[in-house]
């Protein structure tokens, strides 16, 4: 089961990277989401729910809206 | 010399790093911990030990970050705030099937975030994480359907009133228990495992979950609605209707 471990960090890891190097602030902030998703799964396998729990509706969840919120009215604002 | 700099910064934090790794191993817990571990269920009628550590042995500290939140969503909403005498204009409308289906789902959502805070003596999760859901589905119905508005004066009063219960359990137990939030001789601990056990931890958490819900909650509908609403508002507006 190591290698589902291994996976979802490559995967967080990509997320992250992406997240970085992306220029539309959106698709960041959907991986910054998805980064908080992975996070909360590892949370989950090495026997965390409720952090897990936190993570993944307040990280994953919430924050990510408010990301979105937030560029979308910069985004205005520039206009 | 810049180069240098940062390469030496790097060096070191990659150093502090790496002194930190012991810390991830599994080490014998301390005489506090070990306490908790052995006899937290016992003390505290739940079955989770995780709400009875923090609701009940570090109670305290959850009163204080309840206390955090508050002040952050408070100071935010000052901030974004609409100032009075300024237009909101009204957005796209979402379609049918959306405002439906968000009107929908809002019922199960919150439910679900209820049933989190109110077994979080149970199972995993608590106050936190039922008032996160219970946001969510307030921030969808929000987003389906613009014109919707959250009763402030409605929320507040809530708010206040969890806040109010938290601190007023907190002196009950220094009343009857002898010290400041204490569990044992409030309420009964019950049955283990039933929904009615614990003493006040479910209380408390309900009380947690319903605030942390209602926070949420109104910083989301102040963040929706807002930002349209500086500097010239009608012009911006306009624009920003017809894109």
């Amino acid at each position: 089961m190591i290698i589902v471990d291994i996976l979802i960090c490559l995967v967080l890891l990509a997320a992250g990277v992406g997240a970085m190097l992306q220029r539309n602030l959106v698709a960041s902030s959907v991986l910054v989401g998805v980064v908080s998703l992975m996070v909360s799964i590892l949370f989950l396998r090495i026997g965390a729910p409720d952090v897990a729990m936190t993570e993944a509706a307040i990280g994953a969840g919430l924050s990510t809206v408010i990301f979105l919120i937030a560029v979308r009215r910069t985004e205005e604002e520039e206009q | 010399m810049k180069q240098i700099f940062s390469l030496a910064l790097l060096a070191i934090t990659g150093w502090l790093l790496w002194s930190l790794v012991p810390y991830g191993q599994a080490t014998e817990p301390g005489p506090v911990s070990s306490h908790y571990i052995a006899h937290g269920l016992q003390e505290n009628g739940g079955s989770n030990l995780v709400t009875s550590i923090v609701v009940n042995y570090r109670g305290f500290d959850t009163l204080g970050e309840v206390t955090v939140l508050f002040l952050s969503v408070a100071g935010a909403g000052f901030v974004l705030r609409r100032r009075s005498g300024q237009r909101r204009v009204a957005p796209r409308p979402s379609s049918e099937f959306v405002q439906t289906g968000a009107r929908m789902l809002f019922a199960p959502m919150v439910l679900f975030g209820v049933y989190i805070f109110v077994h979080g003596h149970l199972t995993p999760g608590g106050g936190f994480q039922g008032g996160a859901v219970i946001a969510s589905a307030v921030l969808m119905l929000l987003l389906a359907d613009r014109d919707h508005h959250l009763p402030h004066g409605f929320m507040g009063w809530l708010e206040s009133l969890a806040g109010f219960g938290y601190v007023l359990t907190g002196f009950l137990g220094l009343a009857i228990g002898g010290s400041f939030l204490a569990n044992k001789g409030v309420l009964p601990l019950g049955q283990w495992n039933r929904l009615f056990s614990a003493g006040v931890i479910p209380i408390i958490y309900t009380l947690v979950g319903l605030k942390v819900g209602t926070e949420l909650s109104t910083l989301l509908d102040v963040m929706v609605d807002s930002g349209r609403d500086h500097g010239e508002a009608d012009a911006h507006g306009q624009k920003g209707g017809a894109a």
